[in-house]
Formats: structure tokens, C-alpha cells, sequence
């Protein structure tokens, strides 16, 4: 056989294995995506989205698992995301390439890598009982936040370490303090790249069941939190209740896919706000 | 008046900068030549402490701006920066409108009289001569503009500080010739008022703009003249060896 023929063999059989793998990777997101719909479409209401859950949960709606799972969002960013930056910043431009640096490196990798039912009893145990907040958003909130804290830290430092030095160095030729030159020149270039990492951690967060399950979430509580001491409801752990704890689990099935689409659709809705912020930033940057 | 006196400079246990004394006259452009890696970048970038940002330096010796020594305790870095600007080898434009670049310099110094500001922003652009491309489009992008143009957006961002010296690594090395030119026609305009240091790989180039020449060799200076007699009539053989080709 002739090597170039062999070549066009070896590389046609190497894309077609390519695609096969994307290929599996699409049909099964697909096979899980449409799954939920068809089996969730149907308790899909206006009422559903809207009204407190009836009936032992086989009636009703969710809405205040709805509200308690953007309250959990909305406050475990509140304190991650700020906490999170200013520490990528502090580590990958102020501290010195050194063992102190390697070893935060480090804990920060294995704090990514703990499970995330460790942080819930962590939770319980620091926010819940020591702290004295009890089961309450606010405890809620902390946990799910330090949860989403490695992935947001590491993002912040990678999208630091992609800003080339040359603009730093300008800055600075310019006769700009170190403080003014992450605050004016690196931090605008690197706000897309650490957004990315924040879409990454609200999905994650707003889907956690286990950090939420000792420290915030109620089995059943119809009505709405009016502070951050109040227990709340949430999406995920009413899923769990809905499929496995529930008062008529065969009359809630369908309930427990409805809840499932919607904090599917949330999530979506979520990332697709914080794309769009994104890609608003790196124009703003590039144009 | 800037100068260097017994310069040595170290990244580590390698000596990058061996003993070099020399005198930079000013209101004048002077090229630093000779082939890469013989510490002609590094010695530019210790007149406004570059060199500070690389871990690992050692510095001995004495660099002197404005009858100062730059490298002694308690000296204002940020103050001396300001004082000698530098323009870098690729365009290096922050990103923020062409106005904001230029005024980036009097923002972080602590200007806030806008008219002022307006004010520089102008004559700066007049001096690096692209007020007349740009005026038009001052809150435009610098990535909107070319290559060439954004060279120059750097040095004029770099005079909106008024400094004395100018620092040039390479500042043409990353251009098409015509926007080449356009930098060497604007470097011999500045020299009236700025003394100039430019490193330059291009022969032609330091033979065009420079008043004075300086080549170094593995860290060391070599020969230090007119430019017309390093590149015509030079004292030690290995310069007359590296102007005229033979290696390097």
C-alpha cells in the first residue's frame, strides 16, 4: 500500500473515532435532556411555577422551593465570588513563587476535590451550631459558597496567568503602583475568563443537594422566607424528597420531573445571563 | 543626564551585565546594538528598574538619572518610572478607548483636572504624530487601529508623563516598514526634547537614527562611539566584525 494512502486510512479512522466520542457525548445529553421534558412538560403550569406546593406535595406548585433555590444562589456568590477573586488575585499576583504559595496551590486543589456532603456537615457544624444561625439561608448560602470557593479561586488565578506580561509591564513603565495596575489594566482583561468560572460555580451551586440538606433545606414549608435566618425550600433536595421521602410517591412523579425541568431551565437561564455578561465584557475589552 | 557606572547585573548566578560604564549624552538618540542575548534589552530596562520584575536579580554598581542613583535605598521607583519612559517591543495598547491609553499615565499619577487631561491627551498624540488619524475616533478601541499606529499610541501615552528618557526596546521590530519609517521619522523629531536609549537588532535602523552607538557583546560593552565610527572606521575588531556581518 502506498504511504500516502495509508495516511488517508490512519487519519480517516482517527476523526471518525473523534466524532463517534462527540457523537456519544451529544446523544446521551440529548437522551437525559428530553427525558425530563416529556416526563416534566405535562405538570408545567403557570400555577406550577406559582403556587405554594398541596395536598402532601402531589399537588400545587413549588414556588417556594423556586424562590429558596435563587436565594442559595444569589447568596452563596455574594460572599464566593468576591472572597474567591480577591484571593485568586492575592495568590497568583502578590504572593512569591514559593512553598507557602504551592502549598495554598495546593489545599485549594483538594478543597475542589472534597465531597460535597463533607461540606454540608462542615456547614452544620460551623454555621448551623457554632455560629448559632441554625437551619437558615444564610447558613445555606456560606456552605454552598465555600463549596463554589476552589473552582471560582483556580479560575481567577488561570485567567490572571493568560494576561500577558507586556501589559503589565506598560503599566507599570507608565509609573502605576502594582494595586492600580491589576485594578485599570489585568482585571479588565481577565473579567471574561473569571465570569466563565462563576457560570461554572452557579451551576454547580444551584444543583447541590447535599451542603443544603443539614444546613438550610425544609422538607415542607409553604411560604416564603422573610430573612436570612428563615429555612427555605429548595429545587434539588425537593427533587429528593418528591422521588424518594414523599407523602404519595407515586401521585408526586410527575411533580418531582416538573421540579427537575424547572431547575434545569434555571440553570440555563442563569448561565445564559452570565454569557452574555461575559461575552458584554470581552467586547467592551476587544472593540 | 543618565549613565551607568560599574553596571553589573545578575539573574541568578548568571552575569548578564559585566562591569559596563557609559555615559549617555543628552537630547540625543543612542542605539544599543549587538546580537541577541549579549544584554543590550536588559541594560536598557535598568534605567527605569524593569529589571526589578524578574525574580532573581542582582544588581551592583551604579545607575544614575538626574544626578541620582536609581538603585539606592528608598528611591521612588513609581516617581522614576514616570521620569523615563519606555516604549516595548510589541504594541502593548491597554485595553481601553485610544483617549483613555494616553491618559492612563496622568490618571495613576494622581491627575483629575480633566481639561488638563484633555489637554496632554492632544499634544501627546501631536508629538507621537497621530492626532491627525485619530481625532476623530479618540473613544475608539486601540485594538482598532493598526499595528503601526498603535506603536505610536504607545509612545505617545509613554510622553504624556513628560518624561526625560525615553526607553525604545525594539519598538519597530514588530512593524511593516512603512509604519517602520514612520517611528524613525518620529524618533528623530523627539530627540529635541527627550534624551533617547533604543535597542535595535536592524543595523540599518541604528545607523539611521542614532547619534551615538553602543554595542554590546555577551554582556559586556564593547565599543561606545559616534554611530559614523562604530559603523565606519570602528577601534576594536570584533565591531567592525558584527557591523559588517560577519556574525552575530
Amino acid at each position: 500500500m502506498k504511504l500516502s494512502t495509508k495516511k488517508k486510512i490512519y487519519q480517516g479512522i482517527a476523526f471518525n473515532l473523534f466524532r463517534l466520542m462527540s457523537g456519544i457525548l451529544v446523544v446521551v445529553l440529548i437522551s437525559i435532556l428530553s427525558f425530563i421534558v416529556v416526563r416534566g412538560i405535562g405538570v408545567i403550569s403557570w400555577d406550577f411555577i406559582t403556587k405554594m406546593p398541596e395536598d402532601g406535595m402531589t399537588k400545587g406548585g413549588i414556588y417556594p422551593a423556586i424562590i429558596g433555590t435563587l436565594c442559595l444562589v444569589a447568596g452563596s456568590m455574594l460572599f464566593a465570588f468576591p472572597v474567591g477573586v480577591l484571593s485568586g488575585i492575592y495568590i497568583h499576583e502578590f504572593v512569591k513563587d514559593n512553598w507557602f504559595k504551592r502549598f495554598v496551590k495546593l489545599m485549594t486543589n483538594n478543597l475542589a476535590g472534597v465531597p460535597s456532603i463533607v461540606f454540608g456537615l462542615f456547614g452544620m457544624s460551623l454555621f448551623v451550631n457554632t455560629l448559632g444561625f441554625g437551619d437558615s439561608i444564610i447558613a445555606g448560602s456560606l456552605t454552598l459558597g465555600l463549596l463554589a470557593l476552589p473552582v471560582i479561586i483556580r479560575t481567577t488565578e488561570e485567567s490572571l496567568k493568560s494576561i500577558d506580561n507586556v501589559f503589565r509591564e506598560g503599566s507599570y513603565a507608565l509609573g502605576a503602583t502594582k494595586i492600580q495596575t491589576i485594578r485599570r489594566v489585568v482585571l479588565p482583561l481577565a473579567m471574561p475568563n473569571i465570569i466563565t468560572g462563576f457560570i461554572l460555580s452557579i451551576g454547580r451551586v444551584s444543583g447541590e443537594t447535599a451542603p443544603i440538606l443539614f444546613t438550610v433545606a425544609a422538607y415542607f414549608l409553604p411560604k416564603l422566607p422573610s430573612s436570612i435566618f428563615d429555612q427555605v425550600m429548595a429545587l434539588p433536595y425537593h427533587l429528593y424528597v418528591l422521588s424518594t421521602s414523599g407523602t404519595d410517591m407515586e401521585a408526586s412523579r410527575n411533580m418531582a420531573y416538573g421540579t427537575a425541568l424547572v431547575l434545569i431551565i434555571i440553570v440555563l437561564l442563569l448561565n445564559l445571563i452570565a454569557n452574555f455578561t461575559r461575552s458584554y465584557l470581552s467586547k467592551k475589552v476587544k472593540h | 543626564m543618565i549613565e551607568a557606572k560599574n553596571l553589573n547585573l545578575f539573574y541568578g548566578t548568571f552575569q548578564a551585565l559585566n562591569d559596563i560604564s557609559m555615559k549617555v549624552p543628552e537630547k540625543s538618540v543612542t542605539a544599543l546594538i549587538g546580537p541577541s542575548g549579549c544584554g543590550k534589552s536588559t541594560f536598557l530596562r535598568t534605567f527605569n528598574r524593569m529589571n526589578d520584575l524578574i525574580p532573581g536579580v542582582k544588581i551592583e554598581g551604579e545607575v544614575i538619572v538626574d544626578d541620582m542613583n536609581v538603585y539606592e535605598k528608598g528611591v521612588d521607583v513609581d516617581n522614576l518610572r514616570k521620569r523615563v519612559g519606555m516604549v516595548f517591543q510589541k504594541p502593548n495598547p491597554f485595553a481601553k478607548s485610544i483617549f483613555e491609553n494616553v491618559a492612563y499615565g496622568l490618571r495613576v499619577n494622581g491627575v483629575n483636572d480633566e481639561k488638563l487631561i484633555k489637554q496632554t491627551v492632544e499634544e501627546s498624540l501631536k508629538q507621537a504624530a497621530l492626532w491627525d488619524e485619530v481625532k476623530d475616533n479618540l473613544k475608539k478601541s486601540a485594538y482598532a487601529i493598526s499595528g503601526g499606529q498603535q506603536q505610536r499610541l504607545c509612545i505617545a501615552r509613554a510622553l504624556a508623563v513628560e518624561p526625560t528618557v525615553l526607553l525604545m526596546d525594539e519598538p519597530a521590530s514588530a512593524l511593516d516598514p512603512i509604519s517602520t519609517s514612520k517611528i524613525e521619522e518620529l524618533i528623530h523629531e523627539l530627540k529635541k526634547k527627550y534624551t533617547i536609549l533604543i535597542v535595535t537588532h536592524n543595523m540599518q535602523q541604528a545607523a539611521r537614527v542614532s547619534d551615538h552607538t553602543a554595542f554590546f557583546y555577551m554582556g559586556s560593552l564593547v565599543e561606545f562611539d559616534e554611530t559614523k565610527t562604530i559603523f565606519t572606521h570602528p577601534v576594536k575588531q570584533q565591531t567592525q566584525n558584527y557591523v559588517t556581518g560577519r556574525f552575530g
